[in-house]
């Protein structure tokens, strides 16, 4: 493995990101929806201004685990298929490069546009918030940046895996919405609806580990559970057995879902 | 007016042999036991129908697609397995229809490129001014027209100093100023020993300009070797116009008429035969006795595209 290939193709990735704004966009997007989540976040409860900083974060959860995930399909479904319509996959492979070299230069080339501009969109926002906050609680905003990061990459190996199998963009970009909708909004449906079906009578358990199968909820679980406040907001404790509240063993399961459909990715690569 | 062949020497390793490659994708067998060798410094054309398994044999030889059967070498070498890097800094490669990256501009894309091959960033600027953009290489690819973006992936194709260079229709888009431009580039490149594989479907074009060329058709190799030799190959007549008065004509018909096989149609201003082309000399031989009422003769080899279509008859 030459690590110079991948610099050089993860290279241009990122500063085409750069370049067209795209990193700009995404970081301001991230910062005013964060801010209005973090002002308005308690209208429901009938007030408005800015709370605590576990009302915060769960707020937040909220909206990352809808919006990460689209942007991070979004930003990934093109990077193999895109090359190959446009004819310069054929040009880029009769180079000294191999297909894992160029698979991991783009993957990494976007997976740091899409990490600068999560960090600086919520890192604005632990700047504009930083007197609500004291010190626990800015370690407890970092925890959600970091875990915020994994998400994004997990869904931006999917979108890779996605782009490697398709052989057109309308496909992949079709693909990559149905990705979306699957983990994002129905997964959690199915596994409901087979709790309650069933009564809760069969693997009460078994469904707690399902939602290791979706990056999207081990998101959810790894806020979740950092934090106990939030905790009890979301009153999800009971069905998480406690093997599993453990940061670092999701953390675990969440670098399993960037490794997995990247290996696959490449696996599946065919010029 | 044919170009002499260079001499080719077969005793050294040939640049490129293909030996009975095959190219099956399930029931379509896309090459189909290709036997190949083009010697170094040739120019060698490669012709045939879209779907003939062209683009297929080139990703063969850059190693793209693994052969189903068959063996690929380049250089000596096989351009797959652990020495793929060094067989590849000596290719050259531009696609068909390529689209470059409309965000970066000239220099850029050359930049992007030379580092992937390892080429020397200082030869971008050179080879930009090679191929007639010099004044372009600060402008965003987005910008070019279609010539100018074949130009650029030319240029791309020579970064490394390449000594084999797989050109798949290099000019389409080009006007006929660049694509003789292109043609004089490339008969530079052959000085200095570079070897060159070009596909076209613009026949005509072709015609004059490679050594020895090739006609694929389903995935086989239908006919193989210079145009003249593939002219004869054909059997195709010649024709030959005799400029005449017309008072002559009758007497130009009369000294043919013992020839067989031929084909005479009087026009205003002359008389043209078209004849076998073993009967060229007969012919000549038995105009003589008309003298200077001859007044001028041509004589007119079967284009490379009659060819085509005759040897892809069958």
């Amino acid at each position: 493995m030459e690590f110079h290939q991948i610099f050089t193709i993860a290279g241009k990735e990122f500063r085409d990101r750069m370049r067209n704004r795209w990193v700009l966009a995404v970081a301001l997007v991230f910062t005013v929806f964060s801010l209005a989540i973090a002002y308005f976040g308690g209208a429901q409860q009938g007030t408005v201004g800015f709370r605590s900083i576990e009302f915060t974060i769960a707020s937040l959860v909220s909206l990352v685990i809808y919006l990460i995930p689209l942007i991070a399909l979004l930003l990934g479904f093109d990077a193999i298929v895109g090359e190959r319509e446009r004819g310069s996959l054929d040009l880029l492979l009769s180079l000294p490069i191999t297909r894992l070299e160029l698979l991991l230069g783009k993957y990494l080339g976007l997976a740091a546009a899409l990490t600068l501009s999560t960090l600086a969109g919520f890192g604005l926002v632990a700047v504009l918030l930083y007197q609500q906050f004291n010190w626990a609680g800015l370690f407890h905003y970092g925890g959600f940046m970091l875990s915020s990061v994994l998400l994004g990459l997990a869904f931006l190996s999917l979108a890779v895996l996605l782009s490697v199998l398709t052989h057109e963009r309308t496909r992949a970009s079709g693909l990559a919405i149905a990705a979306w909708f699957f983990f994002v909004l129905v997964f959690d449906l199915l596994l409901l609806g087979a709790l309650v079906a069933t009564g809760g009578s069969v693997g009460g358990e078994a469904v707690a580990y399902l939602l290791l199968l979706n990056p999207a909820d081990v998101f959810r679980i790894l806020n979740v559970f950092s934090l106990d406040d939030v905790r009890t907001l979301y009153g999800l404790t009971s069905i998480v057995p406690p093997a599993l509240a453990k940061p670092w063993l999701m953390g675990a399961v969440m670098a399993g879902w960037i490794v997995l459909p990247l290996g696959l990715a490449s696996w599946r690569f065919k010029p | 007016m044919t170009r002499n062949p260079p001499p080719i020497d077969l005793s050294e390793p040939p640049a490129i042999e293909v030996q009975g490659a095959h190219k099956h994708y399930g029931a379509l067998h896309a090459v189909d036991g290709i036997d190949l060798r083009v010697a170094r410094g040739e120019i060698f054309g490669l012709i045939g129908h879209n779907g003939a398994g062209k683009s297929t044999l080139f990703k063969m030889i850059l190693g793209l697609v693994p052969a189903t059967s068959g063996e690929i070498r380049v250089g000596g070498a096989t351009v797959q397995g652990r020495d793929f890097r060094a067989a590849r800094r000596h290719l050259g490669y531009l696609p068909e229809n390529v689209v470059l990256y409309d965000n970066l501009n000239g220099l850029e894309t050359l930049h992007f490129f030379a580092r992937l091959k390892g080429a020397p960033l200082a030869q971008c600027p050179a080879l930009l001014e090679r191929v007639g953009l010099a004044g372009a290489g600060k402008r965003a690819v987005r910008e070019y027209s279609k010539g100018m973006r074949q130009r650029l992936g030319f240029a791309q194709a020579l970064l490394g100093e390449p000594q084999v260079l797989l050109l798949d229709e290099p000019t389409n888009g080009l006007d006929p100023q660049a694509i003789r431009d292109f043609y004089a580039t490339l008969r530079e490149l052959q000085a200095v020993g570079v070897t060159i594989v070009i596909t076209s479907h613009i026949l005509a074009e072709l015609q004059e300009r490679v050594d020895r060329l090739a006609i694929l058709a389903s995935g086989k190799l239908q006919a193989l070797g210079s145009v003249q030799a593939l002219r004869e190959q054909a059997h195709m007549p010649l024709t030959i116009e005799l400029a005449l008065n017309d008072a002559d004509v009758p007497a130009a018909v009369l000294a043919l008429a013992p020839l067989q096989g031929l084909t005479s149609t009087a026009h205003a201003g002359g008389l043209t035969v078209i004849c076998p082309r073993d009967a060229k000399m007969a012919v000549l031989g038995a105009l003589a006795p008309l003298g200077t009422r001859l007044r001028d003769v041509n004589i007119y080899e079967p284009s490379l595209e009659d060819v085509y279509f005759d040897l892809r008859k069958g």
